[in-house]
């Protein structure tokens, strides 16, 4: 309780949050009439005054990119790059209407900044809800589109050409009739000299050479394989210290009393700094010493006590017989169609079942950390930003600063998977409260705060347990009457500076994400809603957030119907999806491209193998999966192939999104194997990767992808790929063995 | 102190024999391609070579580390094999947020040394304690298989 408690004190201290008051859902829906322009206009020109070019003689027309002397195009990336590809797709945006060679374009990520690097479909900047190509799409391209016409100009005024007569290609101007060229690079200071166009065209799609081109390198494959990519845990500054701060045992403990003297005696510790935290109760202490290893080994040497009287000492066990007790009475109605009541209670069979999916931490490889250099009347922040505006707006409440005086440089992220836009942005302020106590202790130092894996896991903000009770009701015939569903799970935005945009009628629309709008056509659907809050455990986004668990419940259900329609389960679905065109498409793609209508081929002896299927839409993209698994007389699984069907409109990068889909069925089947944070008597019990278990080599799938050619808006690919696995897989498992696996991670399940 | 040889090169660090050699390359010497991911051999990001053995550093201490000479991710495209390695991952487009990579890339490289045509099973032993959180396994299968074959036709 008092952690919830604690996060909504914090939002009712906190100023005034310039979000947009829509919800992705919302914004979406928006950008299919591109009325993108209202954003763009202000932000590419400066009322038809070119910008100077700089000492450099570099080309700047706009925030998003420059052109330098020798021909490199540096792309400014508004947001951050975690692996998902984003600095690539941004670049490919603007290159192609740049006529960039792509071999000179470069990537560096933005500062901090609202005014110019906003997201658009968040009206902060920040990089989530897959939905960095989709906000960028027009952005980019116009940025690119006014930088080139600009080129264009400035060569017609060199050569005495009409601009008509001109072309580009490749990062060259030329003049087709006389057969003369100029580069980027030998225009940019001319061209910084011309007026910014108020209008641009942009190209038609049959004009593209670098959208949708089947193999255009990453960006960033060259620095993250020769040691020389920059992660936050990277950083050197001259001076710096690194902190180590300790975590309390439980969420809620409070800090009692402090013995640093075994501390203080390890070599390259300087100090030891108590800290008022700004997120979790009462003070928090952590040592300060000249490198990792001394900072980790001095806070190990700590003697604390910590006051348990507040904390969260409930076990994970309690936690589900709770939920499975609210879950028996009636919760907040999310979506009511029809009766189901009493479309159940005329059914010819009637399926009950509970889901249950658990705590999961993110466990990015890269741990938290955040480096700040602290000065008198400024903050220099160098971080893997997920959250980059929201963060600064924080940080300078804590330090007492404007805005403006937190510069964020960012960096690459070691993986985030969500956990760097902490809502509540824990782990950035805990740097910020330590660099502000060490320098109030005399420690005038850059502070490099590293966490450890153990606290990294152990850190709280997971994905929330969940547990889903269903009633499905089908007629004589098979045909699916009632579905009735209730979820209970902890809220994610409640108590935090998202409530008042995203909570309505006391629902969190993430938390019902993917079963709120169930597509299938069933003449009678209600859909309810338990939030407990009295569970003290931070909980967060997660890698497609209310559809890691809604999809698991809803698609496993709608195989449960089928099985017991004795229908196929793939044309069971496609029946009841004739009003979702997109859905369906993908689901026929992924059926047809897994052989779906021939037989699985045998397994070797003892080993029975079986074929599920799921298809999923969130975050506007639509995926579909066919799973092939075996399962040897031991029990033991192996999933041997993933066919996976993606429609996210026009495909910018058709490798990254192969990628991201590639990794998403691997992220999402680590959670159906092993994942699972467990909780006893309030303690977490995982730690490192031997308890929480992530995927491996040997585990990984056959996996091929199909895209759907689409002329639609683009959307987003970095979590899309992960809802369906879990249940293709389970599904699979059933037809398999016959055993509805109906609580993740699977376990020793099929073994018993 | 003690003299650690990291590519090639003598430095003197100044620290306790227990220290960890990942920190002393990160830390002191300055190497910072050589990740912390676990702490305790658990994921690999760690990984270096000692005299071309695959090591997990997070948990050698310097003490252990003796003469033998220390490669790192920095140093990986001097070794021919380490540079058709790096090529294939770069081809294959392998690397997402690439924070486990250089230990990927170390593995795959020593693995190769030793097996210049792993199959499926050789590449799954070697490299199951290499954790990738963003599960690029198929593309480093397919990376290692690709520099496999370049590294044969090149014998050849």
């Amino acid at each position: 309780m008092h952690i919830l408690a604690k996060r909504q004190d914090r939002q009712s201290a906190a100023s005034p949050l310039r979000l947009i008051n829509v919800s992705r859902r919302g914004f979406m829906k928006g950008t299919a009439g591109l009325a993108l322009g209202l954003y763009v206009a202000p932000l590419l020109g400066r009322g038809g005054q070119a910008l100077a070019a700089d000492a450099n003689g570099e080309f700047a027309p706009n925030a998003f990119l420059r052109v330098t002397p020798d021909g490199e195009v540096v792309v400014i990336a508004k947001h951050l790059e975690m692996g998902q590809g984003t600095y690539t797709g941004l670049a490919t945006l603007v290159a192609e209407e740049l006529d960039a060679d792509w071999q000179s374009v470069r990537v560096e990520g933005a500062p901090a900044d609202t005014q110019r690097y906003q997201n658009l479909a968040f009206g902060i900047q920040g990089t989530g809800g897959s939905t960095s190509i989709a906000n960028s799409f027009e952005q980019m391209r116009r940025a690119g589109a006014t930088a080139r016409a600009m080129l264009v100009a400035a060569a017609a005024e060199r050569l005495e050409v009409s601009p008509d007569d001109l072309s580009v290609r490749e990062g060259k101007v030329i003049h087709p009739a006389s057969g003369r060229e100029l580069g980027f690079g030998e225009l940019a200071e001319a061209a910084a000299g011309q007026p910014v166009p108020e209008q641009v065209a942009l190209k038609s799609p049959d004009r593209f050479t670098l959208i949708g081109k089947p193999r255009l390198r990453r960006r960033d494959s060259h620095d993250k394989t020769d040691g020389s990519a920059r992660f936050t845990q990277d950083v050197q500054l001259d001076g710096m210290l690194i902190a180590a701060p300790a975590h309390p045992p439980r969420f809620g403990s409070r800090l009692a009393s402090v013995d640093d003297t075994e501390a203080l005696k390890v070599p390259g510790v300087v100090a030891s700094v108590r800290f008022a935290s700004p997120t979790r109760d009462g003070d928090l202490v952590a040592v300060l010493a000249s490198n990792t290893w001394a900072a980790i080994r001095g806070r190990d040497a700590l003697t604390l006590e910590w006051d348990d009287a507040q904390a969260f000492t409930v076990g994970s066990d309690e936690i589900e017989a709770a939920y499975r007790e609210r879950a028996g009475t009636p919760g907040d109605s999310v979506t009511r169609r029809g009766d189901a009541a009493a479309a159940l209670d005329a059914a010819a069979q009637v399926i009950e079942a509970d889901y249950v999916v658990p705590y999961l931490a993110h466990a990015a490889m890269e741990p938290l950390n955040c480096v700040v250099d602290l000065q008198d009347d400024r903050c220099t922040i160098h971080n893997g930003e997920q959250w980059q505006t929201m963060d600064q707006q924080q940080v300078a409440q804590l330090l007492g600063l404007s805005p403006e005086q937190v510069t964020i440089h960012q960096l690459y992220a070691g993986g985030s998977f969500g956990r760097r836009a902490n809502p509540i942005s824990d782990y950035v302020l805990e740097a910020a409260a330590i660099a502000q106590a060490a320098r109030a202790q005399g420690q005038v130092a850059p502070i490099k705060m590293v966490w450890t894996r153990e606290d990294d896991t152990r850190g709280g903000h997971y994905r929330p347990f969940n547990l889903h009770r269903a009633r499905l009701g089908l007629d004589a015939d098979g045909k699916l009457t009632a579905w009735h569903q209730r979820l209970v799970g902890q809220s994610i935005m409640m108590g935090t500076p998202m409530e008042a945009m995203m909570v309505e009628g006391g629902i969190d629309p993430t938390s019902v994400e993917g079963a709120a709008d169930l597509p299938y056509a069933v003449p009678a659907l209600n859909v309810e809603l338990h939030t407990p809050r009295d569970i003290g455990v931070p909980v967060q986004w997660w890698r497609s957030v209310g559809h890691t668990h809604t999809a698991f419940s809803t698609e496993s259900l709608i195989d449960e119907a089928a099985v017991a329609a004795g229908q196929d389960p793939y044309r069971y679905r496609r029946e009841l999806l004739a009003e979702h065109p997109r859905w369906r498409g993908v689901l026929d793609l992924a059926a047809e491209k897994a052989g779906w209508s021939s037989p699985l081929e045998a397994g070797a002896e003892g080993v029975r193998r079986g074929r599920g299927i799921a298809v999923h839409e969130s975050f506007s993209s639509y995926v579909a999966q066919v799973a092939e698994v075996s399962v040897d007389g031991d029990g033991q699984l192996k999933v041997d192939r993933v066919v996976c069907a993606v429609d996210c409109g026009v495909a910018v990068n058709p490798d990254m999104i192969r990628a991201q889909m590639e990794g998403g069925i691997g992220f999402a089947l680590a959670a159906v194997l092993h994942s699972e944070l467990t909780l006893d008597g309030g303690r977490v019990q995982q730690d490192n990767f031997d308890g929480f278990q992530v995927l491996r080599l040997n585990e990984m799938p056959e996996i091929e992808v199909h895209i759907v050619p689409s002329a639609e808006a683009p959307t987003g690919v970095g979590e899309p790929g992960v809802p369906p696995l879990a249940p293709a897989v389970t599904n699979a498992i059933h037809a398999a063995v016959g055993k509805r696996i109906r609580r993740l991670p699977l376990g020793d399940q099929l073994k018993a | 102190m003690t003299t650690l040889t990291i590519n090639g090169q003598p430095h003197a660090v100044d620290a306790p024999d227990d220290m960890p050699l990942l920190w002393a390359i990160r830390d002191l010497v300055g190497f910072t391609g050589t990740k912390y991911g676990c702490g305790r051999g658990l994921c690999g990001a760690c990984t270096v070579h000692l005299d071309g053995e695959p090591t997990r550093s997070c948990i050698t201490p310097l003490a252990a580390v003796g003469q033998r000479e220390i490669t790192t991710i920095e140093a990986i495209a001097d070794d021919p094999t380490g540079a058709r390695v790096q090529q294939a991952w770069r081809e294959l487009d392998v690397v997402q947020c690439g924070y486990c990579q250089s230990g990927q890339i170390m593995a795959a490289t020593a693995l190769l040394r030793d097996n210049p045509a792993p199959d499926d099973a050789a590449i799954d032993s070697a490299m199951n304690g290499n954790l990738c959180r963003c599960a690029t396994y198929v593309r480093i299968r397919a990376a290692i298989h690709a520099a496999a074959q370049t590294l044969g036709e090149e014998v050849s």
